[in-house]
């Protein structure tokens, strides 16, 4: 296996897209780069520790481990910070956070609605990318 | 672990790999409806592929719990494979060896091979692969209650422990 600090995106994307087949009994034609694991790609709460397991187990290298740390792709303990969540909707503070702990998720239209409930639907087989291309060059 | 599916734990390399092995006997009862007679079909027991997954979700379970000294709630969250090619019939012996692929906070991810013997041949085959997931509950189900005291370490497993000579590894208080 090359090192995987030279992994170009697509070989990234590639490699990601096989691990969401492989955690979800997925086909090829459905891991499109615009899916959201949970709306589209029907990923629940327990998939995304089998994702993370497969994506760790993927990129590490024997030189350089690829370890997610719980809270790293998606922040949880959400609704339970008053700071945060509001009657079901992110406040500013919140909005901020989310920004900032996951930058590789593009919430330019969440931001119109911030529902608590859809945060998880931002993310994309392209977040996913993203966070991988960013983690494996840091 | 109210409902125990192994009878012995027979190797444990702890935070590696665990091998026990169930008997299967015309004596337990499920064999009987497992299958019927049903007037066309003579009666065929035959060991359910179901309790074939639960002996490997008790075995990796065990080897789950022991690398964390059984402080966590070990659950079962996904099975990631099961591919099973042979079947066990009464008077044959279950053997599970489960290896730890993946351990975190989180939880853990296992693969497992299941082999099958019987006492004339001594030969063990392998009829089975079953890879799972595990989750730490208190770590993972965020919203969700869980109870405060190890429900899933209780008191059948602690007789299995100590017939393996193991059973200092579950705290008092459990």
């Amino acid at each position: 296996m090359p090192d995987s600090a030279v992994l170009t995106q697509d070989e990234i994307l590639e490699k990601t897209r096989e691990v969401l087949m492989e955690a979800l009994v997925l086909d090829a034609d459905e891991v499109t780069p615009e899916a959201s694991l949970t709306t589209d790609l029907q990923a629940e709460s327990i998939d995304f520790l089998d994702i993370v397991f497969r994506l760790e187990k993927t990129f590490s290298t024997e030189d350089k481990p690829f370890k997610i740390e719980p809270g790293e792709l998606f922040p949880d303990n959400l609704l339970e910070n008053p700071e945060w969540v509001q009657e079901g909707k992110l406040t500013d503070a919140g909005m901020a956070m989310l920004k900032e702990r996951m930058p590789h998720v593009d919430f330019t239209e969440f931001d119109q609605d911030r529902n608590v409930e859809k945060v998880a639907a931002n993310i994309t087989v392209s977040s996913l990318v993203t966070f991988i291309d960013r983690k494996l060059s840091a | 672990m109210r409902w125990m599916w192994i009878d012995q734990i027979v190797e444990l390399v702890p935070g590696k790999r665990m091998v026990a092995i169930k008997n299967v006997s015309l004596a337990e009862e499920y064999l009987h409806d497992h299958f019927a007679a049903d007037g066309k079909l003579e009666a065929l027991p035959v060991y359910p592929a179901s309790l074939m997954i639960e002996g490997m979700a008790q075995t990796a379970g065990i080897l789950v719990g022991a690398a964390r000294d059984f402080k966590e709630k070990v659950i079962l969250a996904k099975i990631m494979r099961a591919v099973i090619d042979g079947d066990v019939f009464p008077g044959q012996t279950i053997r599970y060896e489960a290896s730890i692929d993946h351990l975190d906070t989180a939880g853990a991810a296992t693969t497992g091979v299941v082999s099958r013997t019987e006492a004339a041949s001594g030969q063990w085959e392998v009829i089975a692969h079953i890879d799972l997931l595990f989750s730490h509950a208190d770590q993972t189900m965020t919203g969700v209650e869980v109870p405060e005291h190890n429900f899933v370490f209780g008191e059948n497993l602690k007789i299995i422990l100590q017939s393996a000579g193991l059973a200092g590894a579950i705290t008092a208080d459990h």
